[in-house]
């Protein structure tokens, strides 16, 4: 059970790092949501199901989301490769 | 100046945490109301999740004050946010796969989020957790058709409707010579679906409100124009 707690910990403490180090403002949310959902399982596993749901809901699903919907409006959400040219051809043909 | 200030302010924080803390008795556990509620809960409430009994009956109105802020904070985001300029490009439909996804998982994600609302007095979950996958059920077709238009006064008369039902049964038992937010209508069958009084229907109305208010704020958020 430690080894179980200790690797959910490792895995949080390196993905909360992991927000502060990545570049990518994306990666920087998915490494936080990350971190939630590690500590749900962790909620779980100290038995605490109904705190393990609203971490993995609320922390999980939909802060992740929020912040990234929040990126998209400032516009630090890069898109790239394919879908830039979709987008771009979407646009001009509207325009 | 305002270093000044700025070291005014911080120094009075410090003062009055340090007065609140120079008032609490460290080493005495001052609330020790846990032990009592595990032993009464199952025959006061009725609800055979003690959390849940917790959370909508000894501590209801914390609740009410947790969907408050949760409200004062989505309207907060709709404001800052939800923008959109009347021509503004939107983004083209996704994919085949969240396409199809999305209509796969629609009626899944709701028949999941209403049996942790109308369950969550006998088993883990409950109105928040059950609201939020509500409110992801709604906001998946967005996500796969971003110009999907949104029933926004709709879901605005959901969420008042259910907030005020809320409301209103707390202020039925206070009239009835009760507590604010006491749980009515007896008890029932320990552990089956119609128990625990008011609880199901407090629940019901907390998941409504917190999926409705939810989705609204995701739906605005993705609908404003990408800078």
């Amino acid at each position: 059970m430690i080894w179980l707690v200790s690797v959910i910990v490792i895995l949080m403490l390196g993905s909360a790092l992991a927000v502060l180090l990545l570049k990518n403002p994306i990666g920087a949310v998915a490494a936080a949501s990350v971190v939630s959902l590690a500590l749900s399982v962790l909620f779980v596993i100290l038995r605490a199901p109904d705190v393990a749901m609203t971490e993995a809901a609320v922390g999980g699903g939909l802060g992740s989301l929020i912040l990234a919907l929040s990126l998209r409006r400032l516009g630090l959400w890069h898109v790239e490769g394919e879908d830039r040219k979709r987008l771009t051809r979407k646009e001009t043909r509207d325009a | 100046m305002r270093n000044l200030a700025s070291l005014l302010f911080a120094g009075g924080l410090a003062f009055l945490l340090m007065a609140v803390a120079a008032q609490l008795p460290f080493g005495h556990p001052p609330v020790l109301a846990g032990g009592e509620i595990l032993a009464q809960a199952p025959q006061q409430v009725g609800a055979a999740n003690i959390v849940t009994a917790v959370v909508l009956g000894y501590r209801g109105l914390d609740t009410l004050g947790e969907i408050s802020i949760l409200f004062a904070a989505a309207t907060g985001i709709g404001l800052v946010l939800g923008r959109r300029r009347a021509n503004a490009p939107r983004d083209p439909d996704a994919g085949t796969i969240l396409r199809t996804g999305a209509a796969l998982m629609f009626p899944l994600l709701l028949l999941v989020g209403f049996h942790i609302i109308l369950h969550g007095h006998l088993t883990p979950g409950g109105g928040f957790q059950g609201g939020v996958i509500l409110a992801a059920a709604f906001f998946l077709p967005l996500l796969a058709r971003p110009g999907t238009p949104v029933n926004h006064p709709g879901l605005s008369l959901i969420e008042g409707v259910s907030g005020a039902i809320f409301i209103l049964i707390g202020l039925i038992a206070l009239f009835q010579g009760g507590e604010f937010l006491q749980p009515l209508l007896g008890t029932g069958t320990f552990g089956s679906l119609l128990s625990a009084g008011t609880l199901p229907i407090l629940y019901l109305a907390l998941g409504l409100k917190v999926g409705a208010e939810l989705a609204g704020l995701l739906s605005r958020l993705a609908d404003a124009e990408a800078n």
